[in-house]
């Protein structure tokens, strides 16, 4: 089944990117952004089709490479 | 004294690297990232490039590479381990040295000298070193180093920076800091100061037809250090 996986970075650390998409985005007229911060999906289809088995699967990947914990949060949704 | 490079796919200093520990009289093997068993080394080095493309995050699959087992256990039984620019990022990758290396803060890739300041020479890298400033070379575009508030605290109460952004006369204000690093830390410690991780390149300051000769100065108090 696929499992979904989503990387955000945690509140406190900076994200220039977002800055810029940020401004970039307000220099084309969307004035109503407080602020904008990018993150990473990834879409894992798992060989194993019990949910619960497969989002930790996905769990142990997230704290073993995708994420990483000093700067990074992870949600995992189910998404099939 | 035997040193190690190990060469990822996507390092480009690795041979710069073995350039420069042969010229000051280290006897180099140059070691493949699929192999698991590291050469008997008094010194392994992570030389900077661009492993796997950065993707994912600098460093993180190369920090997951055969070879790196190997190093990490070399590391923690006390062998001297260095990190230079995306050997840092790996460093931090397998978590043997604190914090992470973010975009830089202005997002641009930055290639130029810079002077970074020796406070700490209680190791094998500085002891003995008679300079407080030495001009090395950076080219990055993830070497604003970050950490937590607890790792920071963590850090300066058991003296891990290693190397701070500076200029000739050893200032740290931030208007020398090139990339937006905590505190200008251009270089850090793990808890024993066995490993060392830095954005600067000190090979790339080996000969005077580059841009300097202060890596020189670095490789050969770091051989006599360890001899």
């Amino acid at each position: 089944m696929k499992v979904s996986a989503i990387i955000t970075l945690k509140k406190d650390v900076l994200d220039p990117q977002g800055k810029i998409i940020h401004q970039t985005l307000d220099g084309m007229g969307f004035k109503d952004i407080n602020e904008v911060r990018q993150g990473k999906y990834f879409e894992i289809d798992v060989k194993e089709n019990d949910p619960t088995k497969a989002k930790s699967i996905v769990e142990d990947m997230c704290k073993k490479l995708l994420t990483n914990l000093v700067i990074e949060n992870y949600k995992i949704i189910e998404t099939q | 004294m035997k040193s190690s490079v190990i060469t990822f796919p996507g390092s480009n200093c690795d041979r710069d690297m073995n350039v420069a520990l042969n010229k000051f009289g280290f006897k180099n093997k140059m070691v493949w990232h699929d192999d698991k068993e590291l050469p008997k080394s008094d010194l392994v080095v992570l030389p900077g490039g661009f492993s796997y493309g950065d993707y994912l995050r600098c460093g993180s699959m190369a920090s997951k590479s055969k070879i790196m087992q190997s190093v990490i256990n070399f590391a923690k039984s006390g062998g001297l381990v260095m990190g230079i620019c995306n050997g840092f990022q790996i460093l931090v990758e397998t978590g043997l040295v604190p914090g992470v290396l973010l975009r830089n803060k202005y997002l641009e890739f930055i290639c130029k000298n810079v002077f970074v300041k020796i406070d700490n020479r209680d190791n094998a890298y500085f002891k003995n070193l008679d300079k407080n400033v030495l001009e090395f070379h950076i080219a990055h575009n993830e070497g604003n180093y970050f950490c937590t508030k607890d790792q920071l605290k963590e850090i300066e109460d058991n003296n891990q920076v290693a190397i701070y952004y500076c200029d000739i006369k050893g200032q740290t204000e931030d208007k020398y800091n090139p990339n937006g690093s905590t505190n200008n830390i251009a270089g850090i410690f793990n808890k024993e100061k066995n490993v060392l991780g830095m954005m600067p390149h000190p090979e790339r300051m080996i000969d005077k037809s580059l841009s300097g000769e202060d890596g020189s100065i670095f490789f050969k108090n770091l051989l006599n250090n360890i001899k």
